[in-house]
């Protein structure tokens, strides 16, 4: 397919509809590009686990195939998973689902997301974000018919919106909040206080809350707050998930919903015309990751807490300043120091040095001055990006002088 | 304690420095409780694993199966000693079952794995059977595999 840009198609091509024409194209596919012509590239660029699925839940898919289970299965999941699921979400988050009415098994949490803004969202009514956020929020909010209304975020809040922040862009349009936390691209974790006020926020305005939890078992020395957990937010809150963080299972495409049993019909219906059901071997491996896979949980956020810690010190030493990232495996410094804005940050060091990190404007407009390192990749690469990063960052201090 | 020995079990060549930015701990504390387990034995040896079929240089090891006879007082841990301490033995194990001790054995070759065997360890008073299985093909070891394919990175470069 040919390389158009945006503003040709939405010239020339009657044919793709204006709200997608004219839907930007997501930041990275330009470093993507560039970096596919690049040989001995380390990649901090990269938005999922290292880890490749424990063999045991690889094992389970196997077996699923091996025993001929390669029909559909009910629209929402199969019981059994379903099941599971709800035990899990009340072990590890205190919430209780009902296994048959309050539970949806999506394939993967993006098509949760999609799910969740299309059957919430009448033309025009809006859904307030963090920004920087995951990329696929205001783009999803865009399909769905509905309008992005970013609320700025900063190093001084850690990157965690403010109630104060979202009221004052609260209008009679809002529908809902949509907050992902720990958050891609941030690594940031919201405090019980902080999602308490928004818990009354969304009371007082009678608003959603979406709340985008896939990374919540990532975190570090820190407990995790479920938003639905949350003193009267159950009725309120839609909870998406998946196992693609936690159970390194990016590839199966398998997460969930978790609602009112009102929410959980709702999105249901627009999924059994779309998807009809989540891919039935991914749905085998996910029970056997429920049933089985803690120990993988733990030892890989064990080897992930260590990396975060010995890049988020790496990277205030060479003059990165990074605030503690206490979820997700990202870190988010700020750039200040090479003095040259985000894009430019993140093309230069990919030219000079080989190392790929992510424009913190790829996230959004406040993600200026910052970018994202992923350190969901091998301790060794880790080093080696970072005293190229070194480097690179003295080059560019001594530039500037 | 536990942290910094668990690195080192899977990396034994991580540096204090290194290991003091995983765990979050000052330098010299990392350094004084790894001179310590060194110094204590909690620590053995340092050591590499060598993937020796690659290069056609492998030795030739055998599994024994050894059935002894446990003495007073001392039960298997003296026969076991009297074993072990032929640096032909590679490792010793005490293990339930139809047998007592499980001893991987390591010589150039296969002669000298025989005969180590018939002079050295069937000879013992106490021993009463021995089962060698000589290896075939090694696939993993410590935990790292050996004929594995070479890791190659399915990751794309840049991801959401």
């Amino acid at each position: 397919m040919p390389n158009a840009s945006p503003t040709s198609t939405q010239a020339l091509d009657n044919l793709i509809s204006q709200k997608v024409a004219t839907l930007p194209p997501s930041g990275i596919r330009k470093f993507f590009d560039l970096l596919s012509s690049m040989e001995d590239v380390i990649s901090l660029g990269i938005g999922e686990p290292d880890f490749v699925t424990p063999w045991h839940i690889r094992e389970a898919g196997i077996y699923s195939l091996e025993q001929g289970y390669t029909m559909y299965t009910s629209n929402s999941g199969m019981p059994e998973l379903r099941q599971e699921l709800a035990r899990y979400l009340e072990l590890h988050y205190g919430v209780s689902y009902h296994p048959e009415h309050e539970i949806l098994i999506t394939a993967g949490s993006s098509e949760g997301l999609d799910l969740v803004l299309r059957a919430i969202i009448n033309p025009g009514d809006e859904v307030i974000i963090p920004d920087p956020c995951y990329v696929a929020y205001p783009a999803d909010i865009t399909l769905a018919g509905g309008m992005p209304i970013p609320v700025p975020t900063n190093e001084r809040n850690n990157f965690v919106v403010r109630a104060t922040d979202i009221e004052a862009r609260i209008t009679r349009k809002t529908k809902a909040i949509l907050i992902g936390y720990p958050a891609n691209p941030t690594g940031a974790v919201m405090s019980k206080k902080e999602a308490d006020a928004i818990a009354e926020l969304a009371k007082k305005h009678d608003l959603l809350i979406i709340s985008d939890e896939i990374y919540a078992r990532l975190i570090y020395g820190v407990e995790h707050i479920c938003f639905p957990g949350l003193t009267g937010m159950k009725k309120r809150t839609i909870l998406i998930s998946g196992f693609s963080k936690s159970h390194a299972m990016t590839g199966w495409r398998i997460g969930y919903v978790a609602a009112d049993r009102r929410f959980i019909q709702a999105l249901t219906k627009i999924h059994q015309y779309t998807l009809l059901c989540a891919p039935t071997m991914t749905q085998m491996a996910a029970i056997e990751a429920l049933k089985n896979g803690e120990t993988d949980v733990e030892n890989m956020v064990q080897e992930y807490n260590r990396r975060r810690r010995f890049m988020v010190k790496r990277l205030n030493e060479i003059g990165l300043a990074c605030f503690e990232p206490k979820g997700a495996f990202f870190a988010f410094p700020s750039i200040e120091a090479a003095g040259m804005n985000s894009e430019e940050f993140a093309e230069k060091l990919l030219l000079e040095e080989k190392v790929a990190v992510v424009p913190g404007t790829a996230f959004g407009s406040c993600g200026e001055g910052f970018v994202r390192c992923c350190y969901a990749t091998s301790l060794p690469n880790i080093e080696e990006a970072l005293r190229r990063m070194d480097r690179f960052v003295r080059k560019s201090s001594l530039r500037l002088k | 304690m536990k942290e910094i020995l668990e690195i080192l079990e899977q990396n034994g060549r991580a540096t204090p420095e290194q290991i003091s930015a995983m765990v979050d701990k000052p330098l010299s504390e990392v350094k004084k409780a790894i001179k310590q387990a060194e110094k204590d034995g909690t620590i053995l040896k340092y050591k590499a694993i060598i993937n020796w079929p690659k290069l056609e240089k492998e030795d030739i090891w055998a599994l024994i199966e050894v059935r002894v006879a446990p003495q007073r007082g001392v039960g298997f841990d003296a026969i076991a000693e009297r074993i072990y301490q032929f640096p032909e033995v590679y490792s010793a194990y005490l293990v339930s079952g139809t047998y007592d001790l499980s001893i991987l054995v390591r010589g150039r070759t296969m002669q000298e794995i025989a005969s180590f065997v018939a002079e050295k360890l069937a000879p013992l008073e106490q021993v009463q059977s021995v089962v060698t299985h000589f290896l075939l093909k090694r696939y993993k070891e410590y935990g790292e595999t050996f004929h594995a394919p070479k890791e190659t990175n399915r990751r794309l470069p840049i991801t959401p």
